[in-house]
């Protein structure tokens, strides 16, 4: 039996035990662990691994806690909704619809907001739902909603500490598990892609605003949960729970626990939890006031673990547990991803005309106009501040530019986002690497082939997309063989030299099975044999009838490689032509060389 | 709603708005130059008016003690550094300023009858207090991850702003303060009574708005502050470091926080966690200004006091859902507004 | 690879005089990649030193390093006394200062600000001398005073790297450290840069000077250092290595074994 599964037993099984061994102050200790454990859990997925920061998830809590109370104690329910108060689980199916509608809503709106504005408004929904549940008389006010019934499960109440602690516990663990099961795979790719990767993402076809709001409605939803499960636990609910400083210490407990990581969720709440009870024991009698100065020492702590441990307590806790992350196994037999059929070799496939792009004054692109056809590699070159990027920009999607236009297959790229240009076969490297540094190079690589498979967000959770997922991995371990970094496979990403990160997201273009490959100084930081064994590899795909567009500064790389150059100068097109002519030019040797009179 | 309660209505609004113009601006200028959001500015607020109330009532207020064991943490970390390097004199000066100066102060405010000083002294005596901490906090807390993504700085900004209220729970207890006002005359306009805590509160505003803008406009330090919030590389390029930068933000966000909380302190009972939802409110209009431009911060600010109390007579107990849900679609329009290729860490 | 170590240890600036800056074995990581490899240069005092060399081949990298915007490793030496890890801030107060290829400009601020900012320094240490520099600044370059109440931001290219020398003459270094001063001006502009260069070293400044416009720089230097691939290839008098092919070899890749040498 593998490590992992027995340590995973032997805590399920001293889970099981714990009401008949403990007392009932810890029985009611590790309800409390196990209920907000679940809040964090959502945390770790938006923020840990979407990087969405919330410090609203309280409220959502609260959403759940209030809809199962006001439906389940309510007398006068209408017509219509009548049949929701007759039992908890109705209301939860209730309460879990609500938070979704709402999560949806307010997704819409907040989503949109970048950077640090997106916290912000996170502070402002939570506090303001919070003022709700305390103004609205309906629900009780400040005084709350008591008399709230017990969840009954087959005939059998739980209303014992030690009885819907199992439910809890339960419910935990499944989220847990479906949680685990949902990062990895083709959507948990996407998800975690998030941080940091957004612009990758959307190269290689991710809708990264669907997977936006997917985890946020995730989070929203197991909040929901928690708070339907507390309210039934205590029988009673008032707004004070679900204020925005409750909001904060779920955040805590995901960043001290380990934010990153799904056991982060428990250790941060037990932490947190454990010493919050301890702190509130002690601390008034040590200062000789009655308070809740645990926030002091929770603020400071907060500190602490950003200064010198931002990763959490998980990663350093599972240095004690003997267990490992299990590799990967390929499935050798996996049926390959189907294939488009490449256009064929002399084929027009990339046209730019007459492109100008300008920015205010500045003519960043004059008039550039080239072409790539299949089977061909052309290279652009020019000396820094040429205008190459911005080139480079207009070609693949990014930037539109001001006249002119690019043609891919005979269609305007211009108006398409880079997922619509990513799904006509075009892909791309970049010139700052983008990649998942803490992902494997397999992952990474099974990211671009995100387009070529379509399981969703479900049958990731409950594990039916692994028949999809062996094919995905065969066929970017197929790639990565292809570009001589196999060795690597199981490493991670972010412990790649810089030129076999480079290599790396060639590989990943290439599973995406483009026909036109824009590749943005691939050979940088490459050392001789690197470069030689990429040349071949380039080679090799334009024997195969790929159309291929390289920007590059290394000239002995480009000049025994490519098929044709074209050198741009001040924004301009200066020469055309064959690497030979275009070392004889005395345009290029001005350019690069500069003039003087 | 008839003509003179609408005028009450704005004057408390504009008497509100000027505070909240005052604490948009400090949060302007720390997000400029250090990228840290500081949602702690209330807390500076509370310990302001706190501070000098307890010095009114007589008694030794618990933030001198902060002071010291804040500057006795700097003193450990910067004076070793100092000493490890050789630098005798340089530690010397780093003891004299951050252990010294709190100690001597401790001193001056136990041992003097604080009660019975004139109201301007017990001020300047808070100030001296409460001001340094925002120093001594950059250092302790913000240098050293100076340059985390900002994510970080405001998830530290919040854990700070959490262990103030405790703090201040502990130092000032749950009881709520008012101070009395600063001078007892009023002013009758038409139908309206105009307080002199009002015209002390829009006076000392608009002299701290003008007199700041002088300093961005013609001290070189203020230019420094400026320029570092334009360009950090090419700032730090021009020898103006960092860390100097942050400190002396910290010192004037500190400074308005602290004087704002002194200025409300006879108007509204402030307890020990009033600071939050008046700097959050400093937060809303700092955000219409785009957490960048100083004028829209500041009109942002009379907006939403203005907006704070007409909402508190129509429908008294939603006053703060609306002036909260007021932020969502200001953030909207920001960060759609605002083009910045979107890749967070 | 060890061959031409030696060349370039054989070979070295021995008409430099006094030296104001003297770099050892400089090596800077960026990961596991090392952007430059042990590279030693010197510059004498009231030299203008070139270093040059085609894209990407660890520049900016190495002025980066000297001021201490990054970290390296080896040894840097500046006006007599050897820094242990350069830091930006004493580096300047010591008289070095660095005109970065984005110029790095305070665009909204005005052009006099922008230089008044130049002496921040200076002013901090107590030397409260800039509206006179300020003077001598604006008669270098008349231009900037004409302009000197609009916004930096607003000005062409050229008027704005006039404004990083002036800005960084401001703080009266004993050397100026300009990177690819020419980068996407238009000719006629370059050789007015080129122009205030020279003048420059008349005036006493020393001067670092990296540029990827091989021909001006050789024509104005004393002593040239080419740059590949991170690593001192070739050095000499510039108006040697202005006639040296092996110069346009490394710029448009002509020599291939010459490359594969240096990059196994």
């Amino acid at each position: 039996m593998r490590a992992d599964r027995l340590v995973l037993g032997a805590f399920v099984a001293l889970l099981l035990l714990v009401p008949a061994i403990l007392s009932p102050y810890y029985v009611t200790l590790l309800n409390y662990i196990g209920l907000y454990a679940m809040v964090a859990l959502g945390l770790v997925l938006l923020t840990g691994v979407g990087g969405l920061t919330s410090f609203g998830q309280a409220a959502f809590v609260g959403l759940g806690a209030y809809t199962t109370a006001a439906l389940t104690t309510a007398t006068d329910l209408p017509g219509w909704l009548a049949w929701a108060g007759a039992s908890p689980w109705l209301t939860l199916l209730v309460g879990l619809l609500l938070t979704a509608a709402v999560a949806v809503l307010i997704g819409s709106l907040t989503l949109k907001l970048s950077g640090h504005f997106l916290p912000l408004g996170t502070i402002a929904w939570g506090i303001s739902l919070y003022f709700l549940f305390g103004t609205m008389e309906s629900l009780g006010g400040h005084t709350g909603i008591s008399g709230i019934p017990a969840i009954a499960l087959f005939g059998w109440t739980l209303d014992e500490g030690g009885e819907i602690y199992y439910l809890i516990w339960a419910f935990l663990l499944v989220a847990m598990l479906t949680t685990h099961n949902l990062l990895d795979s083709r959507e948990g790719r996407a998800i975690r892609a998030l941080k940091g990767g957004r612009v990758m993402a959307e190269a290689m076809g991710v809708d990264t605003s669907r997977s936006r709001m997917v985890i946020f409605v995730i989070a929203a939803l197991l909040a929901c949960a928690s708070g339907w499960l507390y309210a039934h636990m205590q029988r009673f609910v008032n707004p004070t729970p679900f204020g925005v400083h409750i909001g904060i210490e779920y955040l805590f407990m995901a960043v001290v626990g380990g934010a990153g990581y799904v056991w982060g969720a428990i250790v941060g709440a037990g932490v947190i939890t454990v010493l919050k009870q301890w702190l509130q024991n002690w601390l008034p009698s040590l200062l000789g006031a009655t308070g809740n100065f645990e926030t002091i020492v929770f603020g400071l702590l907060m500190v602490l673990v950003l200064h010198r441990a931002r990763e959490g307590l998980w990663p350093i806790l599972r240095k004690l547990v003997p267990v490992r992350t299990v590799r990967r196994t390929l499935d050798a037999d996996a049926e390959p991803l189907p294939r488009r059929t490449l256009p064929k070799a002399g084929e027009l496939i990339l046209e730019a005309k007459e492109v100008t792009r300008r920015f205010g004054g500045l003519v960043a692109n004059n008039n550039m106009s080239l072409e790539v056809r299949a089977g061909e590699i052309l290279a652009l070159i020019g000396p820094n501040g040429a205008g190459k990027s911005t080139m480079f920009n207009q070609i693949s999607g990014v930037d539109t530019p001001t006249s002119g236009e690019v043609l891919f297959l005979g269609k305007p790229v211009a108006g398409h986002d880079s997922r619509e240009i990513a799904r006509m076969g075009m892909s791309r490297t970049f010139q700052h690497v983008k990649l998942l540094p803490t992902m494997s190079v397999l992952e990474n690589v099974a990211i671009g082939a995100h387009l070529r498979s379509n399981k969703g967000v479900l049958s990731s959770a409950w594990r039916l997309d692994r028949a999809e997922e062996a094919r995905i991995l065969k066929e970017a371990a197929r790639q990565i063989e292809r570009v001589g970094l196999a060795e690597h496979m199981y490493e991670e990403a972010g412990s790649l030299a810089l030129g076999q990160q480079r290599i790396l997201e060639i590989a990943r273009a290439l599973c995406a099975d483009p026909c036109l490959l824009l590749l943005d100084e691939p050979a940088a930081g490459l050392r001789f044999k690197e470069k030689e064994a990429l040349g071949e590899l380039l080679k090799k795909l334009r024997a195969e009838g790929m159309a291929t567009l390289i920007v590059e500064h290394d000239m002995d790389f480009v000049m025994s490689l490519v098929d044709r150059v074209v050198v741009m100068e001040f924004g301009q097109k200066i020469a055309e032509g064959l690497p030979d002519e275009i070392q004889q030019n005395p345009a290029v040797l001005e350019a690069y060389l500069g003039g003087v009179e | 709603m008839d003509m003179a309660i609408a005028l009450i209505l704005s004057q408390d609004g504009i008497t509100n708005g000027a505070i909240y113009a005052l604490l948009a601006l400090a949060l302007v200028l720390v997000f400029a130059v250090t990228r840290v959001i500081f949602i702690q500015q209330g807390e500076f607020v509370a310990y302001g008016a706190l501070t000098l109330a307890m010095m009114q009532s007589g008694v030794l207020p618990a933030t001198v003690w902060l002071l010291v064991a804040m500057g006795a943490l700097v003193t450990v970390l910067d004076g070793g550094l100092a000493l490890k390097a050789g630098q005798g004199r340089r530690a010397a000066g780093v003891a004299g300023w951050n252990l010294g100066y709190p100690l001597a102060l401790a001193a001056v405010v136990g041992g003097l009858a604080v009660d019975a000083l004139p109201l301007a002294l017990q001020v300047l005596l808070t100030l001296a207090i409460v001001v340094p901490m925002g120093p001594m906090m950059y250092r302790l807390m913000y240098q050293p991850i100076a340059s985390a993504p900002v994510l970080v700085l405001l998830i530290v900004s919040v854990a700070l702003h959490i262990a103030m209220v405790g703090l201040g729970l502990l130092f000032f207890g749950a009881e709520g303060q008012r101070t009395p006002a600063f001078s007892e005359f009023s002013l009758e306009l038409g139908p309206l009574m105009v307080s002199a805590q009002t015209l002390w509160v829009v006076a000392v505003s608009v002299l701290l708005i003008v007199a700041l803008y002088q300093f961005f406009g013609r001290t070189l330090y203020g230019k420094a502050l400026r320029a570092t919030a334009i360009n950090r590389v090419g700032a730090q390029l021009m020898g103006i470091s960092p860390t100097l930068a942050g400190k002396l933000t910290f010192f004037l966000a500190a400074f308005i926080g602290a004087l704002s909380g002194v200025l409300i302190a006879p108007i509204t009972t402030i307890y020990y966690d009033t600071g939050f939802l008046i700097g959050l409110k400093g937060f809303v209009a700092a955000i219409i200004g785009g957490l960048a431009s100083y004028p829209l911060a500041a009109a942002g600010a009379l907006a939403v006091g203005l907006l704070e109390a007409f909402a508190s007579f129509w429908a008294s107990a939603y006053k703060e859902v609306i002036v909260f849900t007021l932020i969502i679609p200001v953030l909207l329009w920001r960060s759609l507004t605002s083009h910045h290729v979107e890749e967070e860490e | 690879m060890t061959q031409q170590k030696q060349d370039s240890a054989a070979a070295s600036n021995a008409g430099a005089k006094n030296p104001v800056l003297e770099v050892r074995d400089l090596c800077v990581s960026y990961g596991k990649v090392e952007a430059l490899t042990d590279a030693s240069l010197t510059v004498g005092e009231g030299q203008i030193v070139t270093v040059i060399g085609p894209n990407g081949a660890g520049k900016t990298t190495m002025l980066s390093a000297i001021m201490g915007v990054l970290g390296s490793r080896g040894q840097v030496a500046f006006d007599g006394r050897v820094e242990g890890v350069p830091e930006v801030e004493r580096m300047v107060a010591r008289g070095m200062t660095l005109v970065p290829e984005k110029r790095e400009l305070f665009g909204e601020m005005s052009v006099e600000d922008n230089l008044v900012l130049g002496a921040f320094q200076r002013y901090r240490m107590g030397k409260r001398d800039h509206a006179q520099t300020l003077e001598e600044v604006y008669a270098l370059f008349p231009r900037l005073k004409e302009r000197r109440d609009q916004a930096a931001g607003t000005m062409s290219g050229g008027e704005r790297q006039m404004l990083a020398v002036g800005r960084a003459l401001m703080a009266k270094p004993k050397l100026l450290m300009l990177d690819e001063p020419s980068l996407g001006l238009a000719p006629l502009i370059v050789r007015e840069i080129f122009r205030i260069i020279g003048e420059l070293r008349r005036r006493g400044v020393s001067i670092l000077l990296v540029e990827q416009n091989a021909r001006a720089a050789l024509q104005v230097a004393d002593y040239a250092y080419v740059l590949e691939t991170g690593q001192i290839a070739m050095q000499g008098p510039a108006h040697e290595l202005a006639d040296d092919p092996r110069v346009i070899e490394a710029y448009l890749g002509l020599g291939g074994k010459h490359q594969a040498m240096l990059s196994t």
